[in-house]
């Protein structure tokens, strides 16, 4: 057994978290900004939390994953920062010459106190930053939220920094994608340009997590929202921000700043959530929906009709992060699904809200926590026992303690590829998830069937 | 086994080709890009390795705060303490204080692996992660009531043995006391609780945890236990932490030359093993970087005597067992590690014949930790290729130039915070293991004690660089420069280099491969290396298209 010790009784935790369901703002942040054209992503702190987040992307993507850091030494942590990021944005510049330096903070830094504005301020006045070259930060704390509010911040502050109106309202719409792979990036564009909108997408990580093998490393890859972009997203005719907790706040921001409409959606997993966006965008941009599109979705929907008796009633433990939750949740349950045992790390009050009311038709006892943990979800399941788990690759250890199928889904899968390349948004992203629900379920029903009820047609 | 295709070696030519370089332009090129400053600084930690007497090589400047803003492959304390050196031992429950981060990437990502089969308890605790996930509430006003909870609720879920504490960089700043609060929670419950202070900020690299890692097993777990276990030849393992399972098969070739392993610091190792690991007679050190902290205050507490030994390659196995035979004097002992030596190295060496048509004369470049980018040029060159540039991420300067430079190591500010134990003789179990005329002139039978020459002496002069915690500039020049056969670093580099269109060997955790320790672990790694470098996947990478972009044919409806 490799999770031997998880017992089955689950007394109070009060301050231990064991097996967590999240991980800390700094990595979302570094991701987030890894989704502008020509950045290096920097980790105001010490060594170990670039050098972390560097290993942890890098095991997602099998990709480079570049960034820099400010190096705290205890000196640094005692006198303050200002001096290690002076340095080091002078050395980012003269050496590895990116467009821009995507700043975020620690646990560390916030602790201390340093004022990022005010230190670029001394940056831009000693002339650390070259003309026609960028900084931009965000404060993440370590010890509040977690990952997904620094990708949320990120995205944030390239509207604070940014944005800008030109007084005009162009015919071009925001998307903001929210944390979702570089797949599912290029999946959203994708569908904006099948209806003919013209679209800003930020942060956009595709062609930069997801590059091809050329025999040449480029430090800067092609993808990426180029600064110019972003700026132009202040003359929006409006902004679909995916996801309410990733890209909520940039696109509330942006409306704050530059008066561009906005509206919250969940991110576009599974049928109605997808039907939800392309509606959405259809009448922000005045735009019919293309035959295509409506292709895409019958033959979603075709699948859902004819594979409808091994996903009826099959009960489903799901954990990872509130958008992407919310999203799958809703979608299994419009495919006759149970999910009954949801958990999230990340503490938000509106997810179990929603989360009660996706499942309110469901004919379980559905167990959902904002703030647990993996053990707590371990303990969940041997308590009433699933058909299939729908998590990060952390989720194989339980998977292979108790027997039962899982879907790798979210943050991070440090163990397959795939998720790079193929999306789960959209309605082609949704086949792809319906696929490999019924792979892992008919798998495993092949698995175990006797000689007798071995089944070839299935 | 796979036969890979036969492919024609560019041998001399290539060897021709590197040793025209100069080695002093290669310097000057690369270090012109940085501020005056930095070029300065980063001048001294890249070295062509040359003698500059008899006795030294060019001084290295190691072990000294990376430049902020330059792309380095190091970690920090707490990665070192935590990650490193405690990680690996499976009944301890392992309790991150601090933020949620650094439990979490921390959680299973080295691929030390752990037989809990082998303690009677069978508990094993690396699968889990505990943290205290600490909140800006406890920022504000302290986490040592959560701390205390915290070990009580694991104490109360789990029973373990042993609950050790590390402090993450805000717990330093907040002035959190963990000592104070594990001494208190260890004289409640009654088990062994004690804290690291391993903040990331310490030090300048792993290297400051490792220290302080060593000094917590050493005041808090060496020594407790005074059972005598069986065996003829008793002996602990340090700095070895069994990635992709080296431990294992080195304790296989033990168990066939008759020498038992009392505990291993720190590879499938258990705290039980710890506890009693002073009553071995002699301490083996694999990596010397992370861990001799030990060995020395083993042998001032204890009377263990210490030797470096290396496990990776072939040659160095042999080498490093005879040594031992030597160091017991034992006909017994010698006769039977000649036997295992003869038996092992008949597949070995054709294995070696082998893959060397299709290596040799091949450029390798490594750069890795404390002690692996010198361990690994021994089973590169038994393939027959060349270490042009190797280098460390967290090793000093014993550990490049040898241990006889110790005394004019100058330690400065940021090592200095970490504590050193004043360590006195043990009044009940000081026990020198051989007279102590040689534990002093650090010698027996032939066989040098305490010492370790460095990775410089290894290295062929006048061609060759020692560079300590290479820049991602740096590697990316030097790979345009040589364009080695093969490059080898960590996850952060892995694919950055394969990009170039070459391959990449991860030497921390091996990538999925291992064990390469001991005989079997060099065949391992001579057909790993094979593979790699003799892929089909290099000659895919440009499409049919590119090689001949002009249209000569006709279009069919012409």
């Amino acid at each position: 057994m490799l999770l031997r010790h998880t017992p089955k009784e689950i007394p109070e935790r009060k301050a231990l978290t064991v097996n967590p369901a999240k991980t800390c703002q700094p990595i979302g942040a570094m991701y987030a900004s890894l989704g502008i054209h020509g950045c290096l992503p920097h980790s105001h702190g010490s060594q170990g939390c670039y050098a972390y987040h560097r290993s942890t992307l890098t095991r997602h993507y099998k990709e480079p994953v570049l960034a820099a850091t400010s190096s705290f030494t205890e000196g640094a942590s005692v006198f303050g920062g200002q001096a290690n990021l002076l340095q080091a944005i002078n050395n980012i510049f003269t050496i590895y010459d990116p467009e821009v330096i995507a700043v975020h903070t620690t646990c560390l830094s916030e602790t201390i106190g340093d004022d990022i504005p005010q230190i670029f301020g001394k940056a831009e006045s000693e002339g650390k930053i070259p003309e026609g070259k960028y900084v931009l930060h965000a404060n993440t704390p370590s010890y509040v939220g977690s990952h997904v509010h620094g990708f949320a911040n990120m995205t944030k502050a390239m509207v604070d920094y940014f944005a800008t109106s030109n007084g005009h309202k162009e015919k071009c719409i925001n998307l903001i994608p929210g944390w979702v792979e570089p797949s599912d990036m290029k999946e959203i564009k994708r569908i904006a340009a099948e209806m003919g909108v013209k679209s800003i997408l930020f942060p956009d990580t595709e062609n930069v997590l997801n590059g091809p093998q050329t025999g040449k490393f480029n430090m800067y890859p092609k993808g990426g929202v180029t600064i110019d972009q972003l700026k132009k997203t202040g003359s929006s005719r409006g902004t679909i921000a995916l996801g309410r907790m990733t890209s909520g706040p940039a696109a509330k921001a942006l409306d704050a700043k530059c008066k561009v409409p906005c509206e919250i959606l969940d991110l576009p997993i599974g049928l109605k959530a997808t039907d939800r966006f392309v509606d959405a965008m259809r009448k922000m941009a005045g735009v019919t929906v293309p035959d295509s599109l409506n292709l895409e979705r019958g033959q979603m929907l075709d699948i859902i009709t004819d594979m409808q008796a091994y996903f009826y009633h099959k009960k489903v433990a799901l954990v990872g992060d509130p958008d992407q939750l919310e999203a799958l949740t809703e979608f299994l349950v419009d495919i006759d699904m149970m999910p009954i045992h949801i958990v999230t790390g990340t503490k938000n009050k509106a997810f179990e809200k929603r989360i009660k009311e996706l499942t309110a038709d469901v004919p379980h006892e559905v167990n959902v926590k904002s703030g647990g943990d993996m053990f707590l979800f371990h303990q969940w399941i041997k308590n009433e026992p699933v058909d299939l788990m729908i998590g990060n690759t952390y989720v194989k250890y339980i998977s292979k303690d108790e027997d039962i199928p899982f879907i790798r889904h979210g943050f991070p899968i440090l163990d397959r590829i795939g998720h790079s390349y193929f999306p789960t948004v959209g309605y082609k992203g949704g086949m792809r998830l319906l696929e490999k629900i019924l792979d892992a379920l008919m798998d495993r029903q092949d698995r175990d069937a006797t000689d007798i009820t071995m089944e070839l047609v299935m | 086994m796979t036969v890979m295709p036969e492919k024609k070696t560019e041998n001399e030519e290539d060897a021709k080709a590197w040793r025209e370089i100069k080695p002093e332009d290669v310097k000057k090129t690369i270090l012109a890009k940085y501020p005056a400053k930095v070029a300065r600084k980063r001048s001294k930690h890249f070295v062509i390795n040359k003698k500059k007497d008899e006795q030294n090589y060019e001084e290295i400047q190691a072990n000294v705060r990376t430049i902020p803003g330059i792309i380095s492959q190091r970690g920090c304390c707490y990665a070192g303490c935590k990650g490193v050196v405690m990680g690996p031992t499976r009944d301890i429950i392992n309790l991150t204080h601090g933020p949620i981060g650094c439990g979490f990437y921390s959680w299973l990502t080295r691929r030390n692996q752990t037989d809990p089969s082998t303690t009677p308890d069978g508990h094993n605790f690396m699968t889990y992660c505990f943290s205290t996930d600490m909140q800006d509430e406890e920022v504000i006003f302290g986490g040592e009531k959560k701390l205390a909870q915290a070990i009580q609720e694991a104490y109360d879920i789990f029973k373990p043995k042993m609950i050790s504490v590390f402090s993450t960089c805000p717990i330093g700043l907040i002035g959190d006391d963990i000592h104070a609060v594990t001494r208190k929670m260890q004289e409640k419950l009654g088990i062994t609780i004690f804290g690291f202070s391993c903040e990331g900020y310490k030090g300048v690299s792993q290297s400051a945890g490792h220290h302080v890692a060593n000094n917590g097993l050493f005041k808090h777990v060496i020594g407790q236990d005074d059972t005598v276990g069986e065996g003829k030849y008793r002996v602990n393992l340090l700095g070895e932490y069994n990635i992709g399972g080296d431990e294992f098969i080195i304790d296989e070739i033990f168990e066939k030359c008759g020498i038992k392993i009392v505990s291993t610091f720190s590879g499938n190792s258990s705290v039980d093993h710890f506890r009693n690991s002073h009553t071995a007679d002699l301490n083996l050190i694999m990596c010397h970087r992370s861990i001799n902290y030990v060995a020395d205050m083993m042998e001032e507490k204890y009377g263990i005597p210490w030797m470096k030994v290396n496990f990776l390659g072939a040659k160095a196995t042999s080498a490093s067992l005879r040594k031992i035979a030597q160091y017991y004097g034992d006909q017994e002992l010698i006769d039977r590690v000649e036997a295992v030596i003869a038996e092992e190295m008949v597949a070995v060496e054709k294995a070696q014949a082998d893959v060397r048509p299709r290596l040799e004369g091949k450029l390798a470049m490594m750069f890795v930790g404390g002690s692996r980018a010198h361990h690994y040029q021994e089973l590169f060159s038994e393939m027959g290729m060349q270490t042009i540039a190797a280098g460390y991420e967290f090793a000093h300067r014993d550990d490049y130039e040898g241990r006889h430079v110790l005394p004019t190591i100058r330690v400065d500010a940021d090592s200095r915070n970490i504590e050193e134990l004043t360590v006195e003789k043990d009044p009940e179990r000081y026990n020198p293991r051989i007279p102590e005329e040689e534990l002093k002139a650090e010698e027996r039978h032939g066989i040098k004690l305490k010492e370790y020459e460095g990775m410089m002496a290894d290295m062929e002069e006048g061609f060759t660089y020692a560079i300590d915690d290479i820049s991602q500039y740096e590697t990316e020049k030097m790979i345009e420069i040589y364009k080695p056969a093969i490059f080898c670093a960590g996850i952060k580099e892995k694919y950055m280099v394969q990009k170039h269109g070459m391959p990449m060997k991860q030497l921390h955790s091996y990538d999925s491969g291992g064990p390469y320790a001991v005989y079997k672990g060099a065949i391992n790694f001579y057909y790993e290396i094979d593979r790699m470098i003799n892929s089909k996947v290099w000659g895919h990478i440009r499409a049919p298209w590119e090689e001949s972009p002009e249209l000569t044919a006709m279009y069919a409806d012409e």
